[in-house]
């Protein structure tokens, strides 16, 4: 069985301190949905709400349309997988895996046989008598998700479980994470910093920051249409132009900038007015040089370095009138070898493809 | 890591001059005053009962009759002596019980203070629990036999609120020196299984409560196999010194009771038999040594993981 999770209006203070902000969201029943912001941003405490280890300061956090007030972790449908793993490391790993059915009073036979079936799932079979101990990280982390399985619950919580993983294995539990999800079927809520993990396992994720909900979307939706200037430059990479709205139209804005008055797409609900602080916002792919002269939005630069990544190269430019270097990133053929370090060259880029967004905070780093 | 490699490492850490004089230090302090003496007491034991002048001549010489005489008394063989074997196993047995309770109290104390309680609360409980401990040992014995004395606050107390008629004889019944008893020692019960639970995963209790265990069972599967080493460093404290207490049962002990260390303290103070009564003290110090381990086997506790 699988649960829908709502939050309405849910604040959550710590003394003066403001964790949440009037969070408003529904988690559709199956879905892997993801909490993405930097830390600190509150994604722990919200996924404790849920779970049940503290209470919302105000609003409701409903579960397949129940409200969960006053009903503590142990008896709400859900399952908590915690960013150190939190297993009993006196217990044999199939005594951990049936935890919560030993709980519930059922025999340790039948426990026993539910173990296997579980570590089974986890590509772990006959590993039921070691020692947690004796795992490695990635078998450990295996083993948590099966205890909390085990479990049954509606809704799966992930704080940060990959978090104490090397790279290789953290990218090899994002397919069978997303695999495992498929196959029990149940709402998996995940939390996560690493906009990586987030945009290659959910259905559907919100970004955070300093307790607000920024934006909700599906992965492409946040990289394509960003709504905000956090959203614009936290997912994935972007290039930055600052500036002032010179004209604003329907369907496309003009922003008066150090490089000259580009024309961008505006973000949604931005209501970007005449005069208005903005910021432009052009991924590294949607920089062209060769065929700029067609383009609504021209801006001279030269070529500071580039570095090769294989499939493609990554240009460095110095734009005329641009605070930072600009990233350029191009299929490696012929004519990108033949793009060299102190050329002068022209770059391009469609409207459509520039998000115009109101001048606000933005992602560090 | 082996003993050499320990001492090794101690030497690297500490250098030469501190090392020898650790290492001497400790060497005097055991052989001193724990090996010597305790090897003086075990050879008084098995020798005849004679006074200083005739120790080390033949008269001095080798026999069991000390210990003979605590299973058999002054009778003939088959009469037992009952008294002194009595007074034993009561004392034991007591000594089993109050260190039973003072678990049962300390358990939760130890957990309010290692994972509830934050900050200047905390510091507040340590210092109720600590100070009491400045007051010497009889002085509290002795403040216990007013509490509990027939005109003491206890019986008025109870008197005032009707529950009593008469002031009931606390002493008599033996209650006082249970309780003192049980409060003479208990903070080398609270302190290890405070430790040993300050170092539990508080995340790990969360989990258990997530998966849908009730408060009892995060005790029982998660909470005191964690603070076993502690609760078993505690319980065999609180035994051992509960069984070899004297000035608690001197002050508090009712008149018709004997604790097993008076036994011991008659005979070498009043009937200055020095033989008999290290026989005695030899007997309660291998009696608990081998309850003790013989429990830490039963509930599998290794010697090590109590210094932990
Ligand atoms: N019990 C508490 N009392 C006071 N402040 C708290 C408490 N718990 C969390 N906070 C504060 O709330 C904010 C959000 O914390 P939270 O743990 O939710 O962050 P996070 O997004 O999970 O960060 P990370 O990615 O580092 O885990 C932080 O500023 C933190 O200091
Ligand atoms: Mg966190």
């Amino acid at each position: 069985m699988t649960s829908e999770v709502a939050l309405e209006n849910v604040w959550i203070r710590f003394g003066d301190f403001v964790a949440a902000r009037d969070i408003n969201i529904t988690i559709r029943a199956g879905e892997f949905f993801s909490f993405l912001g930097p830390s600190g941003c509150g994604k722990t405490t919200l996924l404790r709400a849920v779970s049940g280890f503290l209470e919302p300061s105000e609003g409701r956090v409903l579960i397949g349309g129940a409200d969960m007030a006053g009903i503590g972790p142990n008896k709400r449908p859900t399952a908590l997988i915690f960013q150190n793993l939190a297993l009993f490391p006196l217990m044999s790993v199939w005594e951990n895996i049936t935890f919560a059915l030993e709980v519930r009073g059922v025999g340790a036979a039948r426990r026993r046989k539910r173990a296997d079936e579980l570590l089974e799932l986890i590509a772990l079979p006959g590993q039921g008598d070691k020692t947690v101990g004796e795992l490695s990280g990635g078998q450990r982390q295996r083993v948590a998700i099966a205890r909390a399985l085990a479990a049954e619950p509606e809704v799966l919580l992930l704080d940060e479980p990959l978090s104490a993983l090397d790279l290789k294995l953290r990218q090899r539990m994002r397919t069978e994470l997303r695999d495992i999800q498929r196959r029990v079927g149940i709402t998996f809520i995940y939390i996560t910093h690493d906009q990586g993990e987030a945009l290659t396992m959910s259905d559907n994720i919100a970004v955070m920051r300093e307790g607000v909900i920024e934006q909700v979307g599906d992965g492409n939706t946040l990289y394509d249409r960003p709504n905000t200037a956090f959203v614009a430059s936290f997912v994935g990479e972007n290039n930055l132009f600052r500036g002032t709205v010179g004209a604003a139209e329907r369907g496309a804005v003009t922003v008066e900038t150090a490089a000259g008055a580009l024309r961008a797409r505006p973000a949604t609900g931005a209501a970007l007015a005449a005069g208005d602080d903005a910021f432009v916002f052009i991924r590294p792919e949607s920089l062209r040089f060769d065929d700029a002269m067609e383009m609504e939005n021209r801006i001279g630069a030269h070529i500071q370095r580039r570095e090769f990544e294989g499939s493609f190269w990554q240009v460095f430019l110095d734009a005329d009138g641009a605070e930072q270097p600009l990233k350029l990133s191009m299929v490696n053929d012929d004519a990108a070898a033949a793009r060299r370090p102190g050329q002068r060259v022209t770059l391009g880029f469609a409207a459509e493809l520039a998000v115009a967004t109101r001048a606000g905070p933005l992602a560090a780093g | 890591m082996t003993p050499l490699r320990h001492l090794r490492e101690f030497h690297r850490r500490n250098g030469a001059g501190l090392s020898l004089f650790l290492i001497g230090a400790t060497g005097f302090w055991i052989l001193f005053m724990i090996v010597l003496p305790q090897l003086f007491m075990a050879d008084f034991s098995f020798r005849a009962n004679v006074p200083p002048p005739k120790w080390g001549t033949p008269e001095h010489y080798y026999t069991l009759e000390h210990y003979r005489y605590m299973i058999y008394g002054g009778g003939g063989e088959g009469s037992f002596n009952v008294i002194d074997l009595r007074v034993f196993f009561k004392t034991i047995g007591a000594a089993m019980l109050v260190t039973l309770f003072d678990a049962a109290l300390c358990y939760p104390i130890a957990w309010h203070l290692a994972q509830a309680a934050r900050g200047g609360w905390a510091r507040l409980m340590v210092l109720a629990l600590v100070v009491p401990f400045w007051v010497n040992e009889i002085l509290r014995a002795f403040a216990f036999h007013i509490l509990f004395g027939a005109s003491g606050v206890l019986n008025s107390a109870l008197m005032a609120a009707g529950v009593l008629d008469e002031p009931y004889d606390f002493v008599r019944e033996n209650i006082a020196l249970y309780a003192g008893l049980g409060y003479a020692f208990i903070l080398l019960m609270i302190f290890p299984i405070y430790n040993a639970m300050e170092s539990l995963d508080k995340n790990q209790v969360e989990a258990a409560r997530d998966l849908g265990a009730s408060r009892w069972r995060i005790h029982r599967r998660v909470v005191m196999p964690h603070a076993k080493p502690g609760i078993t460093s505690g319980c065999t404290m609180v035994f051992m010194l509960t069984a070899g207490a004297l000035a608690a049962p001197q002050i508090l002990g009712g008149p018709g009771s004997l604790w097993f260390t008076q036994i011991i303290y008659q005979a070498f103070n009043q009937a200055g038999n020095w033989a008999r009564g290290s026989a005695y003290a030899i007997i309660l110090l291998v009696s608990c040594i081998v309850l003790v381990l013989a429990l830490m086997k039963a509930f599998k506790v290794r010697l090590g993981e109590i210094a932990r």
